[in-house]
This record gives structure tokens, C-alpha cells and sequence, in this order.
């Protein structure tokens, strides 16, 4: 089989996707120069010829497959873990939930979900010719960001939910976060309701995280905020419930009112650093 | 300003999801139904621009016959009217999702926007927005968390990982939104009262067959571990302390 591959230089999906290709068949890994036009970049991978076009399930993955899908009127697989024939495995609720999928007609399409394979070496890529056909592109980037990077970085995140019941209360949690050197984040209900700005919303629609340790306090655990915290390496959750879902992904936990136990956490780093 | 905006019915999921025993489905038999979180920043989006420079909002959405009840969550915080492309329940994939809509739109046209989720939360198929603007000609930019029309185009701002792009596209346009580009409004009770009578009309939607076919849903590995309980209340702090120690965090 003969398939195409787009790769983002520096991109770590990117080489992950290439891996996965690789199991496919015969890869032609292709690049583009110049600023990113996505309409423009899709026109010249779909005249390539190809048995499979794959892409990282990334911003620019989808979306590049997506018109290229759309071009050729061809169905487009999102996020994909595994394939066999034309039957692939894709997420759907951001990974909370898993669909097999039958592909029909050729060349397949599908990007490659984050993190379901091992990155490849890049080895040669080719640079394709996308001339400029008029549809958006970039036309500037403003480095920095209003959108949140510290908290997909941080090495250590405490999130509050409902539980924490006000703006006020975020304070212990701030405290708690800097004490680890962290950032802190939130489940959708508190965007919501206006106690934090969506830019500390960890969830399927928010940040998905990727720190060493997440701190759930007062977060009962829907589908939406785990999908944005299981990146996490390890989970401790503050609650009072016992039952609470979030108790069934953590790694440890806290039965007690967070209001109560997170300061005493604080207290306790700050008298074992004294 | 026309706008129109697309939106998906979608499950309150809760903390765990459930199949049917057919598993084709999530079982739904306890939860309600909520617009996919994206769209809701694309109605409150098209709203405020009407708002601001007058014109007609239309939100539309492919669905059962319950979807009506998302459209009127729609209308009750500002979209004027509402279109149903009714189907009998079950999912259509993005092809046929987008070729019903793109009929719905030349039926409806002309529009200076067209507002779509960049993806649904439950399907997460990343392309419905695209296929309506090939097929319609038009441009589209997608991913958006900023969008700002300007006379006769707008300027749109995408989330970079640190950074943003910038891009700009001529109007009419299709774009696709992000959760975060504004904190939807709830909607008031006289909104809702309003929203009673404001026009819906049913479109029958031909059935399609599928060509992203979907065999069965699976529930992944993993789920239903048990947290280890370092203890209760805050006398558990100092055992949380060594654990957070041996992760090496403290």
C-alpha cells in the first residue's frame, strides 16, 4: 500500500503518525514551505497519488485531512488507535469512549489519535509545491498567548470543581499550587458559573494536561473534565465523596472537605520545608 | 448580518458512560441533552454580532424530533429561528451530515456567516464545517477562540500552544469555534418564554448510507480502578506529604 504522510517539522504527533503509517505500507512522508494555508496545502495532497493519506490527530492534522477528505468526497477518519483492513479504532468523547469504523472506498484517510503509537525516526521528507490559491492562511503570529500554556505544561496542576463553591474559594488551591510550584486549573462548571476564565478549564473542550501529578478537589469526575486529566501521570483527588466517580481514575485520594484538607496539605509542606 | 449556526443534540454524559446492550449507542435511558459545548460559543457568538450590527441568526441542527428541544435553548437566548433536518435517530456520519446541511443552506441562502463546532463531543470527527465550505465554495478557518467582522471580512485569532495565528477571510464565510471564545449567557425565563413561539420548521432528511460506518462502541481499558484512600479529613495531610515526596513534586 502506498501512503502519504504529512509531517509537521518539530512535531511530535507528527512522528508518532509516521510510525503508524509505516504499518501500513510503502510511506511517502511530505512537508510544506511557507505559511501555513490549509485549503491550499489539502489541493496538493489530494493530487498526490496514494492508497491512505494519514496525518497526526493534531490542530493542523485534522483539519489538512479534513479538506482532503472533503476534496475527493471521501470519508475521513479522526483520531485513530488502531486498523485492520478498512475497520479502523477511533476516539470519540475525547477518548472517553471508543468506535470501530468500517472506512468504505479508497485512498483511506485517517489521522493518527496522540500518543496511540511510538514517534518514528522522520527519516527523508519531501517538500511539496502548494501554490498560494487565495483561501485563509496565517498571516501573523502573536507570540504570546492569552490561551493558557502554563497550565498545559505545568508539572504539577490543582484543579477545583463545584466542591470549591466560589471564586473566593479558589484561594487554598492558589496557595497549594504555588507551594508546588504548579498552576491551577478547573472543571466546566466553574467556567460556567464565572469563577475561573476558560483559559484554567481542564477537559475535553479545555486544556488537556500532561503534569507529573493532578490535584482533583472537590471534582466529581464527568467524562468531560477526565478527558482532559488523564494525561496526567498520576491523580490524588480531594472529596468528600467516597462514591464520587472521580475516585474510579484516581490514583489516591482524600475523603474530606477540601476546604479543610488542602490547607492542611499546605501546612504540612511548609512545616517539613521549615 | 445572516448568520447561521450549526449545532449538534448531544448526551449530559455524567461520570460514566454506559452502552446499550446492542452497543450502539450510549444509554440514555437518564440523561438529558445538552447543545455540544462548542456550538453553544457559536450561538452566543452569532448572537452578540447581530446584537451589535442587526441582521437574523438561524440555527439548525440534524437530529431526532427531541432535537427541537436544542434549537429552543438556541432561541431562548437569541437566535431568531430554527431549522430541523429530522432524521429517525440515528447518527448520520459527516458526510451525510454535511451534504444535508449544504442543501439546507442553498434552500436558505444567502448567509455572511456560517457558524459550526470544530468538533462534536461525542462524534469528534473534525469536519463538518470543512466539507459545507468546499462544497459551497466558500472560505473557511477553523479552531477558533477570537473572531471579529470587520465591513466585509472578519479577522479570526486560533490557539497556538503559547501563541496565536492570525487569519482573515472575506465574507460570507464558514467558520468553526472553540469553547472559550465567549462565556455563553443563560438563557432568562422571558427568553424562554420567547423562544416558544418562534418559527421552527421540520425538514424530513433523506436517509444516507454511511460511508465512515460505525460497527460498535467500545468502553476502553482502565476504567474502574480504585484510588488508594490516604485517609480522612485533614489528619491525612502528612501521609499526602510523603506520597506527594515520593512522586517527586514536593
Amino acid at each position: 500500500m502506498n501512503v502519504l504522510c504529512f509531517v509537521d517539522p518539530g512535531d511530535e504527533l507528527s512522528l508518532q503518525a509516521l510510525g503508524f503509517a509505516r504499518g501500513l505500507g510503502d510511506v511517502r512522508a511530505v512537508a510544506f514551505d511557507g505559511p501555513y494555508q490549509p485549503a491550499a496545502w489539502a489541493k496538493a495532497l489530494a493530487a498526490e497519488p496514494a492508497d491512505a493519506v494519514v496525518a497526526a490527530g493534531s490542530d493542523r492534522g485534522n483539519e489538512l485531512l479534513a479538506h482532503v477528505a472533503a476534496r475527493l468526497d471521501r470519508p475521513f477518519a479522526a483520531n485513530v488507535t488502531a486498523i485492520e483492513g478498512e475497520t479502523v479504532t477511533r476516539l470519540r468523547w475525547g477518548g472517553s469512549l471508543l468506535e470501530e469504523a468500517r472506512l468504505h472506498g479508497s485512498p483511506l484517510i485517517l489521522s493518527v489519535a496522540p500518543h496511540a503509537h511510538p514517534a518514528a525516526e522522520p527519516g527523508a521528507v519531501e517538500t511539496l509545491n502548494a501554490p498560494d490559491d487565495g483561501s485563509p492562511r496565517v498571516l501573523e503570529r502573536i507570540e504570546d498567548s492569552g490561551f493558557g500554556v502554563s497550565l498545559r505544561e505545568a508539572k504539577v496542576v490543582v484543579g477545583g470543581g463545584r466542591g470549591v463553591g466560589s471564586a473566593a474559594g479558589f484561594a487554598v488551591l492558589e496557595e497549594l499550587a504555588d507551594l508546588l510550584g504548579g498552576a491551577v486549573g478547573c472543571s466546566r462548571v466553574v467556567t460556567s458559573a464565572g469563577w475561573r476564565p476558560h483559559t484554567d478549564q481542564v477537559g475535553q473542550t479545555g486544556t488537556k494536561i500532561s503534569a507529573d501529578l493532578y490535584v482533583a478537589c472537590g471534582i466529581s469526575g464527568a467524562t468531560q473534565h477526565v478527558a482532559g486529566a488523564k494525561g496526567a501521570r498520576k491523580i490524588l483527588a480531594v472529596n468528600n465523596d467516597p462514591e464520587a466517580p472521580i475516585l474510579a481514575v484516581a490514583d489516591y485520594a482524600v475523603i474530606g472537605d477540601l476546604h479543610e484538607v488542602v490547607p492542611a496539605i499546605s501546612d504540612e509542606l511548609r512545616k517539613a520545608r521549615a | 448580518m445572516r448568520i447561521l449556526v450549526c449545532v449538534k443534540r448531544v448526551p449530559l454524559t455524567g461520570g460514566r458512560m454506559v452502552l446499550t446492550p446492542d452497543a450502539q449507542s450510549i444509554e440514555t435511558k437518564h440523561l438529558g441533552f445538552t447543545i455540544s459545548p462548542h456550538e453553544e460559543c457559536a450561538v452566543e457568538e452569532a448572537v452578540r454580532i447581530v446584537e451589535a450590527a442587526g441582521g437574523e441568526v438561524v440555527a439548525l441542527t440534524l437530529g431526532p424530533a427531541e432535537a427541537e428541544e436544542q434549537l429552543r435553548d438556541c432561541m431562548a437566548i437569541g437566535a431568531d429561528r430554527g431549522i430541523l433536518l429530522q432524521t429517525d435517530g440515528r447518527d448520520r456520519d459527516a458526510q451525510a451530515t454535511a451534504a444535508a446541511v449544504v442543501d439546507a443552506v442553498r434552500a436558505e441562502e444567502p448567509f455572511d456567516l456560517l457558524l459550526f463546532g470544530n468538533e462534536s463531543a461525542d462524534a469528534a470527527g473534525y469536519q463538518v464545517g470543512i466539507r459545507v465550505a468546499t462544497a459551497l465554495g466558500l472560505p473557511v478557518v477553523t479552531g477558533l477562540k477570537k473572531l471579529e467582522v470587520q465591513g466585509d471580512r472578519v479577522r479570526c485569532e486560533r490557539d497556538v500552544g503559547g501563541a496565536r495565528d492570525v487569519y482573515e477571510a472575506p465574507l460570507p464565510a464558514v467558520l468553526t469555534v472553540l469553547e472559550g471564545l465567549n462565556l455563553p449567557r443563560y438563557p432568562s425565563v422571558p427568553g424562554r418564554l420567547r423562544a416558544k413561539s418562534k418559527p421552527l420548521a421540520i425538514v424530513e432528511a433523506a436517509p444516507a448510507e454511511p460511508r465512515l460506518e460505525q460497527l460498535r462502541l467500545l468502553v476502553p481499558e482502565g476504567q474502574g480502578k480504585r484510588a488508594e484512600i490516604l485517609g480522612e479529613g485533614p489528619e491525612a495531610a502528612p501521609r499526602v506529604v510523603e506520597v506527594l515526596r515520593a512522586l517527586g513534586v514536593a
